[in-house]
């Protein structure tokens, strides 16, 4: 139960959009380094695969949002797509929870029936640097998201008696989801506590196995509204809460909070959802780095603040756990597809596609994103 | 090892004062008229009232240690001599942060909590960069 220092917003009526809004299609490219073709190509790869999961062909999607894809007009014209709304969203992968609601308001409104939204990332075969060049803290040598996650870090471990060790408890969970799934980039690389722990450091007190993957990949869903998703071709997810709470007051600078108050406001998506948290079989947190999945399970209020690291070290986040968390690999260990990867795995745990990695009786997940941009979601089944 | 091959700061017409200032080996923050409070980065407005009743302020120079990171992954070719090199989050005496490097002591003797003050060894051409070391 969450904890009650910090008041999550209650509602007193139902969210005015809760399961309102479904998930019709999902599709994913193949994951890995495709120097033969770009985002362009495996967003185009994705989109397909969504379109055949839902039983749709182009002419039905009225509304299109890409990401890192370069233009929305080049890809509308490459798909064949005149939609009536449309938009390109902003590169970081807390615009992946953004984009979602987007689309939701976006249909609930009536600007558009059927939404495609498409990912496409090829940073891997042109060897993008998620670091470097000229920023307010460039002269000090400051740079990259990871430095960010480890600079919070390293201040949690001093306020809270956590360690490093508490992270490859994230970062083991993960790797052994993926070896269980067969489009994960890491499928068939089993890690030990140990690899973790002595893995080569990149910016201390992170290393290697704290850090994402960075491989080419495209991620599609197709969106509309539960009347019109309950009639298609597979079974319907439906967008039953969805919260977020921005914080930029520490400016280009790591959070001096870590995030926790706005992470904390975002608990209001249960009361959006009218789903409590015991009520939720799995979740999908974003792993760019392995601190934020401890970050966002203290600020959800899975756990009290600082406590964490106890939280996951008997497997909490592991298949067969309480709560089974990213069963895909996440971004540690599937797919970097910044948080779409991670809502796609959600919705095809909801539909029971999952195989082996399967959670048994899921009826609802849970998405957290710890970033400035704090946001939660709650998915369920449609039936 | 060399602060002359750093990148240079991006220089606008708000942060201007600032690094003038570092070549005179001050450190200057805006102060916030309204609230007396300090902030940083420089900004054409208070983040406290977001109205542009501000001052320039010389800052005591001291503060303490927020938290820090050892970079180990090279990211800007003239700080390769460097690696791995430590970066401090210094929360200065007057409230705002600043991220910077440690001068005099290295990250293994680095703690959370501790007094550091600022100085001015040197920087790119035509900058000096504040650096923070064991507190006068």
């Amino acid at each position: 139960m969450p904890d009650t220092n910090v008041a999550s917003p209650a509602l007193h009526e139902p969210w005015a959009m809760r399961d309102k809004v479904a998930f019709a299609g999902i599709g994913t490219s193949r994951f890995g380094n495709f120097p033969e073709t770009d985002s362009y190509g495996l967003g185009c790869e994705a989109l397909n695969a969504a379109l055949d999961d839902a039983g749709l062909k182009p002419s039905d999607i009225d509304g299109l949002i890409v990401n890192r894809i370069p233009t929305y007009e080049r890809f509308a014209e490459m798909m064949g797509i005149n939609p009536q709304y449309c938009l390109l969203t902003e590169a970081p992968g807390r615009f992946s929870g953004v984009s979602l609601a987007l689309a939701a308001q976006a249909i609930h409104s009536g600007a558009a029936k059927c939404i495609a939204l498409v990912y496409g990332n090829n940073g891997r075969s042109v060897r993008m640097m998620y670091g470097g060049g000229d920023s307010q803290w460039s002269p000090w040598g400051m740079t990259s998201p990871g430095a960010t996650h480890a600079m919070m870090w390293q201040r949690h471990m001093h306020q809270f008696g956590t360690t490093h060790a508490d992270l490859g408890h994230v970062s083991k969970a993960f790797r052994d989801h993926a070896c269980l799934n067969p489009d994960a980039v890491m499928h068939g690389k089993p890690i030990t506590l140990e690899d973790h722990a002595r893995a080569r450091p990149i910016c201390e007190p992170l290393k290697l196995l704290d850090y994402c993957l960075i491989n080419d990949g495209a991620v599609a869903w197709i969106m509309t509204s539960a009347e019109r998703a309950k009639d298609m071709k597979r079974p319907p997810v439906l967008l039953s809460g969805y919260a977020r709470q921005d914080a930029f007051h520490y400016g280009s600078g790591p959070a001096d909070d870590l995030w926790y108050p706005n992470l904390s406001a975002t608990r209001s998506v249960y009361d959006r959802a009218g789903i409590g948290q015991e009520d939720i079989q799995g979740l999908g947190i974003y792993d760019n780095f392995s601190p934020t999945v401890l970050l966002s399970l203290e600020g959800l209020g899975f756990c009290p603040q600082g406590e964490s690291g106890n939280f996951v070290k008997d497997g909490a986040l592991r298949l067969g756990g309480r709560w089974p968390t990213n069963t895909s690999g996440g971004h540690l260990s599937d797919s970097y597809m910044q948080g779409w990867g991670i809502i796609a795995e959600c919705v095809r745990q909801l539909r029971d596609d999952c195989g082996e990695r399967q959670i048994k009786d899921v009826q609802a997940m849970q998405y957290i994103c710890a970033t400035n941009i704090a946001q939660s979601l709650i998915l369920r089944r449609g039936a | 090892m060399s602060l002359a091959t750093r990148p240079k700061p991006l220089v606008d017409n708000w942060n201007r004062p600032f690094w003038d200032a570092c070549k005179d080996g001050h450190l200057i923050l805006q102060r916030c008229k309204a609230t007396g409070k300090c902030f940083f980065p420089p900004a054409p407005v208070s983040p406290f009232t977001g109205r542009p009743d501000w001052e320039w302020v010389g800052a005591s120079g001291r503060g303490e240690i927020w938290s820090f990171v050892v970079f180990h992954q090279s990211y800007f070719p003239g700080m390769k001599d460097e690696l791995p090199y430590p970066v401090a989050m210094v929360k200065l005496e007057e409230g705002p942060y600043l991220l910077t490097n440690l001068d005099g002591m290295t990250a293994a003797e680095a703690k959370i909590g501790q007094k550091v003050s600022v100085r001015f060894p040197g920087g790119p051409e035509g900058f000096v960069l504040p650096q923070f070391g064991p507190a006068a």
